[in-house]
């Protein structure tokens, strides 16, 4: 996710990385990764990645930091559960994958080049 | 091509959600979105989150997902399916320039089998469950992407490159763009975006030439282009082959 400052609300860490903040820290699927500062209101991201193992990458020129995904195991996905997403379309109306429970999908990835 | 498949499987409970990888966005996806015209849901990434999510590295590619929200073929290739007859495509130049012909001659020894793919696409629609191509959570985790501390580097790299980019900040776009190329390289959309990005020509294929511009090729930003990166790996190479 994209990050601006270095201190986050926990809601937008959330919303921003998937992990859901619990007393016993960060937690998605069956994995809960211990925070100092679980339950704050806010977190403070260098912290927080580092405990997590999130690469945390820096744009000092232009003020901005991408916090990038967690490494757990060896591969790309850690549960068979698909992660939700929102995502806009050509006239920037928003769509969640998870509007779409209950069918099954096909998610394809297409590029204009 | 997957308007009609997604017509004929809608009723049964399918639905097809396409995502078009495209750091400019509507502008650079939307005359292919119009032109299909789709009834599904059709999104645009401009930061790739699809590649962190679900490991994409290349298109096209799918996965499946299940009524219950539960991946049952993580990332692969996914041919477009078979259709009879010619197969339309860009509206190709009469002199076209000899990169061009150079990327249609690797492009055409790239493998793909949609026969296959589509096959088991109608089976999984049917059958759900019980059909041997929806593969069970531990398949589906050993399937995906490989992924250590560089690749997911890579990732925060690729998506700060992106926001540069929209920001207007060209060239610290491509410093995290080619810190991606280097730490992901199984990535060809962290490539491909990358060199799509400096369009050689004008007309509908300046962000395919996807290479140094003949004028001045010294002025080229990046380590590999598509001519040069899919001889080295071999355009047979290019998409993994499709197992059950």
């Amino acid at each position: 996710m994209l990050l601006k400052s270095l201190t986050i609300d926990r809601s937008q860490f959330e919303a921003g990385t998937g992990w859901t903040l619990k007393p016993e820290g960060a937690c998605k699927g069956d994995v809960c990764i211990p925070l100092p500062d679980a339950e704050a209101q806010t977190l403070d991201i260098t912290a927080t990645a580092q405990a997590m193992g999130l690469p945390l990458v820096a744009e000092p020129d232009f003020g901005l930091w991408a916090l990038g995904p967690e490494c757990i195991g060896s591969r790309a996905l850690t549960s068979a559960l698909a992660p939700d997403f929102s995502l806009p379309d050509v006239d920037g109306n928003e769509f969640r994958l998870s509007s779409l429970r209950g069918q099954k999908i096909l998610v394809y990835a297409w590029a204009p080049y | 091509m997957w308007q009609a498949l997604r017509e004929e499987l809608h009723p049964k409970g399918f639905e097809l959600v396409t995502v078009g990888l495209d750091t400019l966005g509507a502008e650079g996806c939307r005359a292919f979105i119009e032109a299909a015209a789709p009834q599904h849901p059709s999104v645009i990434d401009r930061h790739h989150i699809l590649a962190k999510l679900y490991g994409v590295i290349n298109i096209p590619s799918a996965l499946w997902i299940d009524e219950q929200g539960m991946i049952v073929r993580p990332t692969e290739s996914a041919p477009a399916p078979p259709v009879d007859g010619a197969r339309p495509g860009l509206e190709l130049p009469d002199d076209m320039p000899p990169r061009f012909v150079e990327m249609m001659a690797e492009a055409a020894k790239i493998s793909a089998d949609p026969e296959a793919y589509h096959a088991a696409l109608k089976d999984w629609v049917n059958k759900g469950a019980d059909s041997e191509f929806a593969l069970d959570p531990e398949a589906v985790i050993a399937r995906s992407r490989p992924r250590d501390e560089a690749v997911s580097r890579g990732h925060a790299h690729f998506e700060l490159a992106a926001q540069l980019e929209m920001d207007g900040h060209h060239d610290a776009a491509i410093r995290h763009f080619r810190e991606a190329h280097r730490l992901v390289p199984d990535s060809w959309t962290f490539r491909r975006q990358a060199w799509s990005l400096e369009p050689v020509g004008d007309g509908p294929l300046a962000r395919f030439w996807q290479g140094p511009p003949p004028e001045d090729p010294d002025s080229w930003p990046y380590e590999g282009d598509w001519v040069a990166d899919i001889r080295k790996s071999g355009a047979e190479n290019y998409n993994e082959p499709w197992t059950p």
